[in-house]
Order: structure tokens, then sequence, then C-alpha cells
């Protein structure tokens, strides 16, 4: 029963990593960029919520509105501002820029927040279910991000391949001069990906406050980069991918957090990283691109 | 005069870059015995000459092999704790400078290992595996060193990741590393000199390794990998060169920065570390090893006369790291700044002078 506990926590914190890896996967396929930013972006939902709900007092929802819209409108300007200007740059430059841009949300978040961490309000008022006479115990928020993950990737698959949007982002992550020569307008598909990301990291970064409610500059951090490691997991450049990648990596996560160490919890995760960069490079669902000269 | 203009032109700047940094030497010890060094500056010595080691063997795997590194700060962890170690262990029997010259060996051995444990999985690979793994790297290494406990009596050295109490040391025996508190008790050995020496010595290796063949072939990594690839270059084992080396220079800077502290705390070589060297690597100009050392000198220096405006340091760090990037990297901005500067400057002066590097 205790193993069947674990097992939920560890979906629905897999769950949250997968939503925050569909934006990181989606921008890497899309714009060939690995963007440092998006765990940043996800503190900055959180910020935005705790500022709606807690300072302005209103409802969970327009939080998480508010928290989304915000953050569209982030990852639109960051994109649009830092990483446009460099597309055709060698990709350590981008790179750089992109740590360069993580680490000015967070300081800016330092010096507008503090370093204090706030207690955030959880958005969810479901009441935890109890099965095996209270022996298994689920809580609302496990419900909520294993709903919520499922149907954003649902309604992103159905998304990048019914609608022409979708599939214009398909053509330019396949070729993005070709897909310029049929008439794409291929800023305007990065820039919409940018912003599907951004906006999606606002949702995990709702999830994730509430699931763990303690919120400061950093809180992103750490999620980013277990979420990239979900996304290379899964295959980087694919939607489902992404989604497998996450649940996987937050079940490991919480076993090894309760069966091995809760020092070295993030040690063994990063340890998958490496075996699956040395084992199978594309990840599970990744598929093998031949380079062309 | 005539003698060195016959030398190789990276030979004469490579003298340059020596003779800079024992010129700051000659000057910063002259104005110490003079008494014009205030104590806080005095403190920062030491700090300053790792901090130029670390720029300079950041800049080998950025700048002249084009991959990012995001744990330098770790592996600098690796030596500091490693070296530490050794040195509480041998203080007590050798004289300082070999306890230093030792340390710093065996921190440099073990964070090139480490080096080698992550470049083999991840060099192998194209893209940029290197950042992302290296940062989780140097998240394991905090966490690791955070949690572990050394201990030393007469029946040798024992471990826990539990706590203190659980080494079960004999009465005489003495904690060496105690998990988040970290090593305490270090008597100081290092010194400015011993610093410039290892900026000397970390400046010949990496020179050296420039100018040779197998930095030629690691440039051509950088520039083109499937042209290099093409001539026949082993691409895994020249990018493994110049990332171990890099890793072993970092450790050895750890070492040095550790014995010059009484406590060393895993905290402190943490994600910030890592970014602000890389700082460094990119205003000094990526490639450019005179240019990390400047850097690194003068960012170390600047902050300590600037205290009123600590606060927003980081954040002026950040906004440089995005500005210098737009400006130095952009198509558009560079074929825009040709096209403002380049008429003038080819008014003025033999053409020839332009293509020098």
């Amino acid at each position: 029963m205790q193993f069947l506990s674990y097992l939920v926590n560890g979906v629905s914190l897999g769950s949250i990593y997968a939503v925050i890896a569909l934006g990181y996967t989606m921008v890497y396929g899309i714009a060939r960029m690995l963007n440092f930013a998006h765990g940043d972006i996800i503190m900055v939902g959180g910020y935005v919520a705790f500022i709606v709900m807690t300072d302005l007092g209103l409802p969970a929802l327009a939080a998480i509105l508010a928290a989304m819209l915000a953050c569209t409108l982030l990852g639109i300007l960051i994109e649009r501002l830092a990483y446009r200007p460099l597309r055709a740059a060698p990709s350590l430059a981008v790179l750089i820029t992109a740590i360069g841009v993580s680490y000015l949300l967070q300081n800016l978040a330092l010096l507008i927040w503090g370093s204090a961490p706030r207690s955030f309000t959880s958005v969810v008022t479901l009441k935890p279910l109890r099965f095996f006479d209270g022996q298994l115990v689920i809580t609302g928020e496990a419900v909520v991000s294993i709903l919520v993950s499922a149907v954003i990737m649902v309604v992103l698959n159905l998304f990048v391949n019914k609608t022409k949007m979708g599939h214009a982002m398909q053509a330019v992550s396949e070729d993005r001069g070709a897909a310029q020569l049929m008439g794409i307008n291929v800023n305007a598909t990065i820039t919409l990906t940018f912003a599907i990301g951004s906006g999606l990291a606002a949702v995990a970064g709702v999830l994730l406050c509430s699931a763990y409610p303690s919120l400061q500059p950093t809180t992103g951090a750490m999620p980013g980069i277990k979420a990239f490691t979900a996304a290379v997991f899964g295959g980087i450049g694919s939607i489902p991918g992404a989604m497998v990648g996450g649940v996987l990596l937050g079940i490991i996560e919480i076993l090894g957090k309760a069966y091995i160490s809760t020092q070295l919890a993030d040690a063994i995760v990063f340890a998958v990283l490496i075996v699956v960069l040395l084992v199978r490079p594309t990840g599970l669902l990744g598929k093998k691109t031949n380079e062309k000269v | 005069m005539q003698a060195l203009k016959k030398m190789d032109r990276s030979f004469r700047s490579n003298l340059v870059t020596y003779g800079m940094v024992l010129l700051a030497w000659l000057l910063v010890g002259l104005a110490s015995s003079a008494g014009l060094i205030s104590n806080s500056l005095q403190g920062q010595l030491v700090p300053i000459c790792t901090y130029v080691v670390l720029a300079v063997s950041l800049n080998l795997t950025v700048g002249i092999l084009g991959e990012l590194s995001l744990g330098h700060a770790g592996f600098m962890s690796v030596g500091a704790f490693f070296g530490s170690v050794l040195w509480l262990c041998i203080s007590g029997s050798v004289p300082g400078w070999l306890g230093l010259v030792l340390s710093m060996l065996l921190g440099g051995a073990v964070a090139g290992l480490f080096g080698l444990v992550i470049g083999i999985p991840v060099l192998r690979l194209q893209g940029d595996y290197l950042a992302i793994v290296t940062l989780a790297f140097g998240e394991i290494i905090k966490n690791i060193f955070n949690a572990v406990y050394l201990g030393i009596d007469s029946r040798g050295l024992h471990f826990s990741m539990s706590d203190s109490a659980s080494l079960g040391l004999e009465a005489e025996g003495k904690v060496l590393i105690n998990g988040a508190i970290g090593i305490t008790g270090i008597t100081k050995v290092s010194s400015f000199t011993a610093g410039v020496l290892l900026v000397l010595v970390t400046l010949f290796v990496v020179l050296n390794l420039v100018h040779s063949r197998a930095g030629r072939a690691i440039m051509s990594i950088r520039d083109n990998r499937i042209a290099a690839e093409a001539t026949g270059i082993n691409v895994t084992k020249y990018k493994l060169m110049a990332f171990i080396t890099s890793a072993v220079f970092a450790g050895m800077a750890g070492v040095l920065y550790a014995l010059n502290m009484s406590t060393v705390v895993a905290k402190k070589f943490d994600y910030n570390t890592s970014i602000l060297v890389l700082v460094f690597v990119v205003l000094g100009g990526m490639g450019n090893i005179r240019g990390s050392i400047i850097a690194a000198a003068v960012l170390t220096v600047l902050p300590e006369l600037l205290r009123s405006v600590a606060d927003y340091r980081m954040l002026v760090y950040a906004v440089l790291l995005i500005l210098m990037m737009i400006f130095t990297q952009s198509p558009q901005l560079l074929a825009a700044r040709e096209r403002l500067f380049g008429l003038v400057r080819r008014g003025k002066g033999p053409a020839g002078k332009k293509g020098e590097v």
C-alpha cells in the first residue's frame, strides 16, 4: 500500500514535470534552442498567481488566468528581444543568452519579491480521496495535476496534428528554410511556440506551488532542469515523449527518495539523464535524424 | 630587438601575457610592502588568482572548444574538498608549500577524473547536452558534499552519509567533513605568490595547448565539426582533452581557494559561482585568454569598491551577458557594423592589417 501511494505521488509530480517538459520540447523542436529561462518562467507564473490570490484576494481561477497571460506575454517578449536577433547565430551564443535571461529573471524576482520563501495557498479545493479504509490517500492536488496534464497533452497533440498552425509548426521543425519557401511565417510560428510553452509553464508553476507550497526566486530552476531531463528521456522534440519521460522521471524521483536516500534523489534523477545519453541519446520516443552536410 | 622580431607571433603574445601577470605580482608586492593595499583588498588577492585560473580554464571549454560548461564550480568544489581533506591529514608532517602542491595535485587529478566520467557520455553527442549535464553535475556535487561525513582515527578513514555520530570514531579521532557544516579548522597555506604561480602554470599549459597541433584540432572542431571529422580528427578525443584540462585546473583553483579559508562549505560552490566565471569569460572575450585574466581580476576587485550597488551586481551581469551576445553574435548586427565601420577602416591604414587575430 505504501508503494502504491509513492507511485501515485510519483505520477502526480511526474505530470507536472511533463507539462514543463512540453514547453522545453516544443521550443527545442521548433526553434532548435534550449530555453534555459523556461524554469524561471514557472517561477514568475507562481508569483503572479500568488499576488492575484493572496494580495488581491481574487479567486483561484482568476489567478491561473492572470499567471497564464503574464507568462505568455513574458515568453513572447523574451523571444522577441533576446532570441530573435540571434536566430542565425551559433548555438553557443544562443545558449549563453538563454542563461543570461534565466539569470536575469531570477535576480529581478529577487529584487522585487525578496529571497524569503512565500507560502502558496493551494488552488485546489478538492478533498483528498481515501481508498482501502484510509490506507491510500490521494491528495486533491495529485488528482488535479494528473487530469490537467492529461488534458493538456491531448489538446496539444490535436492542435499540432489537426490544425493549420500545428502543421506549420511541424513544417518549421522539419526544415525551416523549406517551410519559409512554402509561405509559412517562420517568425510568427516560433513566437506562437514560445507563447504556448510559456503559457503551459504558468500552469505548471501553479500546480507545482500548490503541491509544494514554498515559493522563492529559485523555485523554478530545479524543476526546470529536471523537466529538461524528462524531455531528453522521452526524446526531445516529441510531445508524447515529454509526457512519458515526465511521468517516469517523477516516479523515479519519488521512489528514489522513499527507498534510497532523500538527499540523493536529485543525484539519482541526473544519473538517469547520463545513462539515457549513454545508451539511447535520442530518448525513448525520439527519432534519429541523419545529419546532412 | 631583432631576436624578438624573429620570434613566432603567438610566442610573443604569450610572453606579453606572462609578463602581465608577473608585473601585477611585482606591483602588488611593492604596493603591499609600502602599505598601500587595504586589508579588504589584501584578502581579495588569493580569490583573484582563483577566479583568474577558473576563467582561463573555462575559456578553454567555452572559447576554444566551443562547448558550454555550467558546472565549473562543481569541479572547483571537488578540488576544494579532496585537496583540503588531504591537507588536513598531512598538514602536521610536511612543510606548507609541499602540502599545498600535493593537495593541488590530488584536487586537480580528482576533478579531472570527474571531467572524464562526465565527458565520455556527453561529448560524443552533438547539441547542447554538455551545458545541462554539467549544470546537473554541479547540483549533484553540492548535494553530495552537503550530506557526506568523513572522519579519521588510528584505524583509518570513516565514511557516512547520515551524521557525524555514525562515523564511530575513536576518542582521539577527528571529523574531516561534517556534512552541511563542511570542512573546518584548515590552516591557511595559500598565498598570493602561490596563486600567481598557479596562474602561470595554468597559462603555460593552456597557451601551449592552444598553440599546439592538438589546440588547432580543438579549434577546428569548434569552427566546423563535420569538416574537422572529415579531415580525420578524432572529435571525441580532442573534446575530452580540452574539457578534462579545463576540469583539472578548476579543481586546482578550488584547492587554492579552500586552503585560503578556514572553513569550506559546499554551498559556496553553487550555480552562481559557475555563472560568475562564465561572465568573466564572456566579458573578457570568448577564446581570448588574456581577456579572461583581465575580466576576472577587474570584476573581482570592482564589486569591493562599489559596495553600494552590490544588490544589482548579478542583475547587471545577466543583462551584460545578453547584450554581449546580441551585439557580438547577431548576424544582422554584425553586418550593420561592417557597413558602418568597414568603410572608415578601409579608408585608413594598410589593408593587410585587418586579417590579424
